[in-house]
């Protein structure tokens, strides 16, 4: 227990369901325990502080052997979409929030939100685009300078 | 199981000083707590934590999550985090004399 880490950089690079919370949950977490941390949204990740989108992310339900679904039923219009209500009901019942919401909440705990820029420029989108918490949009090398002498966690 | 002594009383607490019995503890340990935790002065805001996470302990049974916290003890997120800046649940918790939460959000 003496040895302890002080600050955390997470990156999240996915935007399914499955791909955005395991990142907000180590950003969250490390924020509850005293550790600085900062979220660095990249590729479909940016996703989750996308405004048009951040309400709508959902579980995959295609190439996901881990939900034990046949590839062709996972397919089937809706299924996605059902799988990704029901798990969030479960959520709910756990305490553990919707997507947007949790974002805003690490925000408010002082965690710093950041956009991957090659990722920005390639979509097209612009700062308008998101979420009003995400504090800049940021080069790979510039998340590297905040994240310096932390340790980094991709997911 | 070992015990560590507060404004002169001694109190039951786990491996990481927090209270194992919510019954022993008194609003002078809490602020000796505090103090050892780097907040010197407990203001009206911090207690309002404190005893809402004590009520709830109390009442349910396990400690709130942050986001409970956030939205019903008064206090929002942001100023939980200003008020116990090593992070707000344990530390209200340990303060507040009640187990350490095992929650990850």
């Amino acid at each position: 227990m003496d040895e302890q880490i002080s600050k955390v950089s997470v990156i999240i690079s996915k935007g399914s369901l499955e791909g955005v919370y395991p990142g907000l949950i180590m950003a969250n977490g490390a924020r509850m325990e005293g550790i600085e941390a900062n979220l660095f949204f990249t590729f479909f990740g940016l996703d989750a502080i996308n405004k048009a989108k951040h309400e709508h992310v959902k579980v995959s339900t295609v190439g996901n052997p881990g939900l034990h679904l046949a590839t062709w039923a996972g397919g089937i219009p809706g299924v996605s979409a059902l799988v990704t209500h029901k798990l969030a009901a479960e959520m709910e019942k756990l305490d553990i929030p919707p997507i947007p919401e949790f974002v805003e909440m690490i925000a408010e705990s002082g965690a710093g939100l950041y956009a991957c820029k090659a990722s920005v420029d390639l979509f097209g989108l612009g700062e308008d685009d998101f979420i009003d918490e995400v504090d800049e949009v940021i080069t790979v090398g510039e998340f590297y300078g905040l994240a310096a002498g932390g340790q980094i966690i991709f997911t | 199981m070992s015990t560590l002594s507060y404004a002169g009383t001694t109190v039951d607490v786990d491996a990481e000083g927090f209270l194992t019995d919510p019954q022993q503890w008194n609003e002078e340990i809490a602020a000796e707590i505090a103090a050892e935790n780097g907040i010197d002065q407990l203001t009206d805001r911090h207690w309002l934590v404190i005893n809402f996470m004590r009520d709830t302990y109390l009442e349910s049974g396990s400690a709130p999550s942050i986001r409970t916290l956030g939205k019903a003890s008064g206090v929002p997120i942001k100023e939980l985090y200003q008020l116990f800046p090593k992070g707000p649940a344990k530390l209200a918790a340990k303060i507040a004399g009640i187990p350490k939460p095992r929650g990850c959000i």
